[in-house]
């Protein structure tokens, strides 16, 4: 057992980041995330490590741009609006294949929206965010310790895959305190050594970390399909998915992050009235993990997918149940969050609508 | 007898400049002084997008390439955690003085022991010839055709006056290639940029005057009159901080 301490969501991260050996933090503060910056402006100092305050969000990615090339574990952190700001930087990481962590606490949107919890940049995170054809590894903890335990992972994650890995959180996690078992980082991967590394060329020939493919003409063509057969290969390997009492269950409530937090206590009180509800929360949002998806469609007469936006989750929900039994939608955007009573209002709801008796399963 | 050859710390190959273009004497140049400091397996170079975003294949050191701007910032997160070695970024005027501003001047605020080699030839090259916002007053460019000034495009930005304030900035000094005595001078200056470095003292730029007869529309020679003549007048030359 680690020592378990009380800390915000956004503090959990941070230190996290520590224990997994990231040493150079660039950042620029926005709410809610700013206790991250806060956090490792004091931190780094103590285990030998960087802290930037860059002057803008542009400015922190690109540090990490260059902290990644020259070998160190790195990363930043913001929210929404912030992270629309660092798109172009994220592309040309995932182009040259660094490795880092970019954290996203999500916040209301669209524009400067406001600083309550929100999930409405899912389709920013999992379908590129930033120009051209790349991926994120993107990750969605639902609890302070799945957040620490997940920043340590990602770090691995990163180094093994050469990809940048998003934290998708929003304004709930970050800023809510729960007790943390502090472990101690430990591996999960056999981590490749890193030969792309600039530290000048002394006994090896110089290196170059570029983006531009402009010789020969097809070199950017090659080089795409070189990163799609990665992301193919990261999908093969890398699927995480929590189903929670889904054996018996008629309806399947498909959320993740927060939400699925929330959700889960709505299975509880549903099940506590005798209705048969299970929960589905994918934890990576890309690798999205499909089979799970596939088999619980198949195994149930509805499912409800739950989002803090106006669906954007659900279409990959319905991309991965491909028809296999009718999706419902619970959502809003701006800021709204369900409560455990306003999901089992409409749990109710679908079991008492003709959908479900024609499924026939009940 | 001194035999003069080439700098090992260029790749013998042709590059892509154009007749008459600076690059090629600034890159000679910044070579030179990388080969007599003794620092090439020391040295993580940038590449700016613009004309000299292919600097990668020509220089014999590491180089990252960085998006329009942002190469204070790439070369503040390579010198933080490699803080022995030695960074230097070479950029254009669009990317130094307009995109990239506010790297540019955080970076030298912060006083990031890095160099920075600024190429300054009041057009934007690569993209065929807009506004630079070094371009003179009274130029004429393809975004500013009734020459700059008319329409409201304000006069062109002086980089080492608006950096000599910031504190974190230990030597700024503007010289050019156009001439013998010039490129000798800014050889000099780009040595002591880089010593500056070595040395820990903060955040060193040499601003380069230099020629672009394609996109001036000149020929090679009436560009070197066009910087000897109007460029120099604009910028004037000479060391504008030095902390020694």
């Amino acid at each position: 057992m680690g020592q378990k301490i009380l800390l915000k969501g956004n503090e959990v991260m941070a230190e996290a980041a520590i224990q997994a050996g990231c040493r150079f933090f660039a950042g620029y503060p926005i709410t809610p995330q700013n206790e991250v910056p806060e956090y490792m402006s004091k931190r780094m100092p103590q285990v030998g490590g960087v802290f930037v305050q860059a002057e803008s969000e542009i400015a922190a990615i690109n540090m990490v741009f260059g902290a990644s090339a020259a070998g160190a574990r790195c990363m930043t952190s913001s929210s929404s609006p912030g992270i629309s700001l660092k798109q172009e930087g994220i592309s040309y990481i995932a182009g040259a294949e660094l490795p880092c962590l970019i954290a996203n606490m999500q916040r209301g949107g669209p524009g400067l929206g406001n600083i309550r919890a929100s999930q409405a940049d899912y389709f920013q995170a999992v379908k590129g965010g930033g120009h051209g054809d790349y991926c994120l590894i993107v990750l969605a903890p639902a609890s302070t310790q799945e957040l620490y335990n997940l920043t340590m992972n990602s770090f691995d994650w990163a180094d093994y895959y050469r990809n940048p890995v998003m934290m998708l959180g929003d304004g709930i996690l970050a800023q809510m305190a729960e007790p943390v078992e502090i472990l101690p980082y430990e591996p999960i991967l056999d981590l490749p050594e890193k030969d792309f590394i600039l530290d000048g060329c002394k006994g090896r020939d110089p290196r170059v970390v570029k983006t531009l493919v402009l010789r020969p003409a097809e070199g950017l063509v090659s080089h795409n399909e070189h990163l799609q057969k990665k992301y193919k290969r990261i999908e093969s390997e890398l699927s995480l998915c929590e189903e929670y009492r889904v054996e018996d269950a008629d309806i399947v409530i498909a959320a993740y992050g927060i939400t699925s937090r929330i959700a889960k206590g709505a299975v509880r009180m549903a099940r506590e009235k005798g209705i048969k509800i299970g929960l589905i929360r994918p934890i990576t949002l890309w690798p999205f993990p499909k089979e799970n998806f596939k088999n619980i469609a198949s195994d149930t007469s509805q499912i409800l997918v739950v989002e803090m936006s106006h669906g954007q989750f659900i279409e990959d929900v319905k991309l991965a149940t491909e028809a296999a039994c009718p999706v419902e939608f619970l959502g809003k955007g701006g800021g709204w969050y369900p409560t455990e009573e306003i999901i089992l209002e409409k749990i109710e709801s679908m079991i008492a609508s003709p959908v479900a008796a024609a499924k026939g399963r009940a | 007898m001194q035999v003069l050859k080439r700098t090992e710390v260029l790749k013998d190959t042709l590059t892509h400049y154009c007749p008459g273009c600076g690059h090629g004497i600034i890159h000679r140049l910044v070579a030179e002084v990388i080969e007599e400091l003794g620092i090439r397996e020391i040295t993580i170079g940038t590449a700016p997008v613009g004309c000299a975003v292919l600097l990668y294949d020509y220089f014999n050191c590491d180089i990252i390439e960085c998006s329009h701007g942002r190469p204070p910032a790439v070369a503040t997160g390579i010198k933080r955690i490699h803080p022995d070695k030695i960074v230097f970024t070479y950029q254009g005027d669009g990317d130094l003085a307009a995109i990239g501003t506010g790297e540019t001047i955080h970076a030298a605020n912060r006083g990031e022991n890095i160099t920075v080699i600024f190429v300054n030839n009041a057009i934007y090259g690569m993209t065929g010839g807009q506004m630079a916002p070094t371009t003179l007053t009274g130029m004429v460019s393809t975004t500013s055709q009734d020459g700059r000034g008319t329409h409201g495009e304000g006069p062109p930005l002086k980089v080492c006056e608006l950096l000599s304030s910031l504190g974190g900035v230990c030597y700024l000094e503007r010289t050019a290639v156009s001439t013998p005595k010039d490129v000798i001078n800014t050889k000099r200056a780009i040595k002591k940029a880089f010593q500056s470095q070595i040395d820990g003292k903060g955040f060193s730029l040499v601003e380069v005057l230099s020629m672009c007869p394609t996109d001036w529309k000149l020929s090679t020679a009436k560009a070197v009159d066009f910087v000897n003549n109007e460029m120099k007048t604009a910028f004037p030359l000479g060391v504008y901080k030095d902390n020694g």
